[in-house]
């Protein structure tokens, strides 16, 4: 294919996610916004004036960052995971398949539809997290480079979940016994230097506290770990789960015979 | 001039062990209206899934117009459309949408896909239902949907597997017009079906696969010619207890108003007439028993069973 055609057919496909979950929203963006702002009047407001400050910030000002990573997170990584096994559960993955697309711009195409719902919804969150505090911004350039890169990656996992998956339950196994505990693990609601040194030491080993502290670190000037690793290890993980999806895309798993 | 489709020592075998493909050899012309049947499981669709990239191959070639799908299997499958045996496209778009998005998984700009969209709809009578959600339509309507969308990138050969399955017969009969047309206007044609009155009326060419081997590749014509005998069913105007006729096979059906007659080559109808003109019984209608094309199919499949 020419690059101009390339060009079509990964347009064709990310409008086409995006139109998918524009389609269904109250599936795909009203829950998290619902979810989002119960957090911020339960955690931020009723809870939070009685914790105090955390790390200089109010309890509020200093969960919104994390919970607008949680929100990306997930949305990312559930867009791609769901639509894509949808794809190959009602075989409308042939039409891809039949196509002379080739397989990165397939990968791409849905990994940036995941991202876009992602950063909408992270936007969405944004938008009522200022109802509930003022916000400052750092390091916009940071911030930005954090959440899109996060974004990128969840959406990766996504897309790797959803070629392994069988049924929908595989679908739904990763992000509720592996994504979600390492998010509320991840530094959202608390500063690891809160924790005891063992768990603080094992709590390094989660890749969200990465994210989610390099991200704060871009609104709040705050962060419990160095960024420059947080980017180091966002960017592996980007390299590895693109480098395997493309892999499985190209030998065909769970999509050919 | 290359073939439009060549395949060579072609094989199959799935994760669990079963050989689908034993080795096939294959060719169909340019512009060739060609029909590729067998039994359930006898390979048809494990081959089909292997030309359009649904099945990956364990050995053998396969070109598509010249172009190997080995080295540049983006380039051959530009060559084909296909229509699947179920029904594969994303049930909550609009038939609009379908077939629109296809083209730009090909790398049609939107508003010759959009041109195309609204021509091959026109064609297949679908134009009112653009804007209806693809779930929405009717059994036909999908299967015409179907073609539309295999058709927008506007192939040089297109594959049907089983397009008219589950489809009344005036839509059958619509449908094989259109193909038909097609094919005229020089897109070549493989047909895999169930219904071999189908395959004896469109195609020219036809192979027949069974237990993953071809067990019959040759014209249609040259095929009929092989056949040895058929058998006609005649209405009677009373009921005739018993047929004398030397030589012929012949059983009364029912109340013995209807016969069932066995011509084989050397033999001909004129001798059985003959002989109920003297016995004073007239016929009033007949009819094969089965499709010709069929008691050969029969016959193949049977002696290829008795040799696995």
């Amino acid at each position: 294919m020419s690059n101009g055609e390339i060009w079509i057919a990964f347009y064709t496909i990310l409008r086409r996610e995006v139109r998918r979950f524009m389609r269904i929203w109250p599936q795909t963006l009203l829950p998290p916004a619902i979810t989002m702002s119960l957090y911020f009047a339960i955690f931020g407001n009723l809870i939070g004036s009685r914790i105090g400050e955390m790390e200089g910030f109010s309890y509020m000002q200093f969960i919104v960052p994390g919970l607008i990573m949680m929100s990306v997170i997930t949305n990312s990584y559930s867009n791609v995971a769901s639509s894509f096994f949808s794809a190959k559960f009602q075989q409308s993955i042939q039409e891809l398949l039949v196509s002379p697309t080739p397989s990165w711009v397939v990968l791409m195409g849905y990994v940036l539809g995941g991202v876009a719902r992602g950063l909408l919804v992270g936007l969405a969150v944004t938008i009522l997290s200022l109802f509930f505090t003022h916000m400052q911004l750092h390091n916009i350039f940071l911030t930005i480079l954090i959440v899109l890169l996060t974004s990128v990656m969840f959406a990766l996992g996504g897309f790797v979940n959803a070629l392994f998956a069988r049924n929908f339950d595989d679908v739904s196994i990763v992000p509720t016994f592996i994504l979600t505990p390492l998010t509320y693990l991840g530094g959202v609601f608390y500063s690891i230097s809160l924790l005891p040194d063992i768990w603080q030491n094992i709590s390094l080993l989660n890749p969200v506290l990465y994210m989610v502290n390099a991200f704060r670190y871009g609104i709040l000037g705050v962060s419990d770990i160095d960024v420059t690793w947080a980017l180091f290890i966002i960017c592996a993980f980007i390299v590895v789960l693109y480098s395997i999806g493309l892999t499985l895309l190209n030998r065909g798993r769970g999509i050919r015979n | 001039m290359a073939y439009a489709i060549e395949i060579k020592d072609l094989k199959k075998r799935y994760g669990n062990g079963f050989e689908a493909l034993k080795g096939i050899d294959l060719t169909v012309e340019q512009g060739d209206f060609f029909a590729l049947l067998g039994p359930n499981g006898a390979g048809k669709s494990t081959t089909i899934g292997i030309l359009c990239s649904l099945v990956n191959k364990s050995s053998g070639s396969v070109s598509i117009f010249g172009v190997d799908i080995d080295k540049d299997f983006a380039g051959a499958k530009r060559y084909l459309g296909v229509v699947p045996q179920e029904f594969n496209f994303n049930v909550f778009e609009t038939v609009f949408n379908v077939v629109v998005t296809q083209a730009g998984f090909y790398g049609i700009p939107k508003e010759l896909a959009k041109e195309r969209a609204e021509k091959y709809l026109k064609q297949l009578d679908l134009w009112d239902k653009k804007d209806t959600q693809s779930r929405m339509l009717s059994g036909g309507m999908k299967r015409r949907l179907m073609i539309a969308r295999a058709l927008i990138h506007e192939p040089k050969v297109l594959i049907l597997d089983e397009p008219t399955a589950g489809v009344d017969i005036e839509l059958r009969r619509s449908m094989w017009e259109f193909i038909k047309g097609l094919n005229e206007q020089g897109t070549t044609i493989i047909l895999t079906t169930h219904y071999l009155e189908e395959a004896e009326q469109l195609c020219r060419n036809i192979a027949i696969i069974n237990s993953g081997q071809i067990v019959e590749n040759t014209s249609v014509k040259a095929l009929l010619k092989t056949l040895n005998s058929e058998t006609f069913v005649l209405d009677l105007d009373q009921a005739i207890e018993d047929v004398a006729l030397p030589g012929y096979k012949v059983e009364s059906i029912g109340d013995g108003s209807s016969i069932e007659i066995e011509i084989v080559k050397g033999q001909n109808l004129n001798d059985v007439f003959a002989y109920l003109e003297q016995q004073q019984v007239k016929v009033l209608s007949m009819r094969n028993k089965s499709n010709r094309l069929e008691e050969l199919f029969v016959k193949l499949i049977e002696g290829n069973n008795a040799h696995v």
